[in-house]
């Protein structure tokens, strides 16, 4: 069966062109995407640059312009948004909060006519896979909103969904409970083997948990990749800029060198001479005894790095040191930067 | 040594409150306090024709009250027309404010007005107005004779139902006021939460937006039940002498019987009853819905 299959319909899910537009403007314009089974997929942006539009047209609750969204080769616009068997986790968690823990869980399989006893073995499994089958009777108003989140993700996982969609479950958490939060998800997701979507602006919360990330900005796709595909080699400026922190150098290319604040590097092949910019993450640079001048403006203390705003010929340089055994430069010293010319990205000013 | 230092403090910190308050506390004695231990005391006097308010204290106007079936009639056609109206009301104003409630917002704002906006006109011009529509000749009797309905008026005037019908139109912007409360405190999403989890549109109705909007269909339902059953102007005008309510039978005992220590009797029974069924069903409310909701 398996191999009469469209190559393109063998994916779990499929986005085709995928459009949404609000009066003259598109909040998604085009998007293609596909998703195999199994899979976890970010969507990564900005405020407004059509992620949740996105998830919202998957699950049903907004109805796209134009594109094509299809589920197990199966048109899944077709199907009404109560019939696509899909758990979602909302941002606010949506809990019903007339219902106990339980109850909010059992839901779902109520609708699906489960019989009582069955109901109530599922329901105490999911919520005992979340580690709150201690809470059952619980009303959602005294509970935390760690605890409020897992009820959430238990209800989305009771009904034994195709797919799970998150969108932005893990922003009203405190930061400490997100990171936990984070690993608790990523565990439960590989434990049940379901292909999820999340929506995200946090791009650490997307790196630390996806298979790939869709990087979105402004209703358009800037890239798709694994997470350190995309971190280490950014497919624009903006990606590079949202991924991490980052270095966005000017430099001049003449001769066949590349010339930084006075450093010069052997010219990527192919570039013309001019003006260009040049990407470098802080992580890359390290302090040297001689390399690109400049006075230490200020350093923050991260707890397991520092931290540097390093002015120099080039501009404001930041530089993130692992926090070691050596002696961290502190603020108005003279260094000396240094990095792999490898590890720059250059592209031609515009 | 702390304690004795700390008390005078803490004491007078303690009359704050009261000292804030007074102002307030004063306004409602003198307004409130006092013309009802009036009334209480009035309600204690005898009355006779020809000697009229006498200075004795006793309960025999309760048990005149009490021992004749007329005053029974009229205290229970009273409650029958502020639970009719109240559940009519509810049938009503709920399903109005989750409408409203739903419209996008340069159409919500202009229907909220429209839906409140009857509260700015005095109660008897919206009275007057139903008796307009509702009289044997009026706008409702004659569409409903030409369109062969009925064959001869309806009789609104006079009657039970045209005091319903006019005290529901009265009354049900509280309603929507309340249930639009309610509602205003519903996450959108948890309509979302539960079509994804497979519910059809009824079942969310029901399941999901009823049982939020219950305590505000309740609490509504208690403000229009307590001035359904003490509303004066509109029985005055729709019911008229004939079909009395306990409000109108209080007014006709002070100022055409001149028998005023009856019908303080009959005020204090009024609104014995009406704190008494008000404050019954607000303690079922909070019982029902302290875990979830407070």
């Amino acid at each position: 069966m398996g191999t009469e299959r469209h190559p393109e319909t063998a994916m779990f899910l499929v986005l085709d062109r995928l459009t949404k537009h609000y009066g003259g403007t598109a909040a998604v314009d085009e998007i293609s995407l596909t998703v195999e089974k199994g899979e976890f997929v970010s969507l990564l942006g900005p405020s407004g640059c059509g992620k949740t539009t996105t998830l919202q047209m998957i699950a049903g609750f907004v109805e796209p312009s134009a594109g094509a969204v299809t589920l197990d080769g199966v048109d899944l616009l077709a199907v009404k948004p109560a019939k696509r068997g899909l758990g979602i986790v909302f941002q606010s968690y949506a809990l019903f909060p007339h219902m106990s823990a339980a109850e909010n869980v059992a839901f779902g399989l109520e609708m699906q006519g489960i019989a009582r006893a069955e109901r109530q073995r599922r329901v105490g499994e999911a919520l005992a896979l979340v580690g709150l089958a201690a809470l059952a009777d619980r009303y959602p108003r005294a509970m935390s909103g760690g605890q409020q989140q897992r009820v959430a993700l238990a209800r989305a996982l009771v009904i034994r969904p195709r797919m799970l969609l998150l969108d932005e479950p893990l922003s009203n958490l405190d930061a400490k409970l997100r990171e936990e939060m984070q690993v608790e998800l990523r565990q439960i997701q590989r434990n049940v083997g379901i292909t999820t979507i999340l929506v995200t602006h946090d791009q650490a919360e997307a790196m630390a948990l996806s298979d790939r990330i869709v990087i979105m900005n402004k209703g358009r796709v800037e890239q798709i990749a694994s997470p350190d595909r995309a971190y280490e080699q950014p497919a624009s400026g903006f990606v590079a800029s949202f991924l991490g922190k980052t270095n966005l150098l000017t430099g001049k290319v003449a001769d066949d060198r590349l010339s930084i604040g006075g450093r010069s590097f052997p010219a990527p092949i192919g570039y013309a001479s001019g003006d260009v910019t040049v990407t470098l993450r802080p992580e890359k640079i390290g302090f040297a005894a001689e390399g690109l001048a400049g006075t230490v403006r200020n350093r923050l203390f991260l707890g397991s790095q520092w931290l540097f705003q390093v002015e120099t010929a080039a501009g404001l340089v930041l530089v993130l040191r692992q926090n070691g055994s050596e002696a961290m430069p502190r603020e108005g010293e003279r260094v000396a930067l240094a990095w792999r010319a490898e590890d720059m990205r250059v592209t031609p000013t515009p | 040594m702390t304690i004795a230092a700390t008390s005078p403090r803490r004491s007078r910190r303690d009359a704050t409150p009261y000292l804030l308050s007074a102002p307030a506390l004063l306004l409602y004695g003198v307004l409130l306090l006092v013309p009802l231990i009036a009334t209480t005391l009035l309600s204690l006097h005898s009355f006779t024709l020809y000697k009229g308010i006498e200075d004795v204290y006793n309960l025999a106007n309760y048990r005149d009250v009490f021992s004749d079936i007329y005053f029974y009639e009229i205290f229970g056609r009273t409650f029958r027309i502020a639970l009719l109206v109240t559940l009519l009301s509810a049938l009503i104003g709920a399903p109005e404010a989750y409408i409203l409630n739903r419209m996008r917002p340069p159409w919500r704002g202009l229907f909220l007005l429209v839906a409140l906006g009857p509260l700015l006109i005095s109660v008897v011009s919206r009275t007057l107005g139903w008796a307009l529509l509702l009289g044997s000749t009026g706008i409702v009797n004659k569409a409903l004779m030409d369109l062969g309905l009925i064959g001869t008026p309806l009789q609104f005037m006079y009657s039970e139902t045209g005091v319903v019908i006019a005290l529901t139109h009265v009354l049900v912007p509280f309603m929507v006021i309340s249930v639009w409360a309610a509602l205003q405190r519903l996450d959108p999403q948890v309509e979302n939460a539960a079509i994804s989890l497979g519910a059809s549109p009824l079942t969310v109705l029901r399941r999901i937006v009823l049982p939020q909007a219950m305590p505000g269909i309740l609490s509504g339902g208690i403000i229009t039940f307590a001035l359904a059953a003490s509303a004066f102007a509109t029985p005055a005008i729709i019911g008229g002498r004939r079909l009395k309510v306990v409000a109108t039978l209080a007014y006709d005992e002070f100022l055409n019987t001149l028998n005023w220590p009856l019908g303080a009797a009959i005020a204090i029974l009024l609104l014995v009853a009406n704190i008494a069924i008000v404050v019954g069903c607000n303690r079922l409310l909070e019982k029902r819905y302290a875990e979830a909701f407070r």
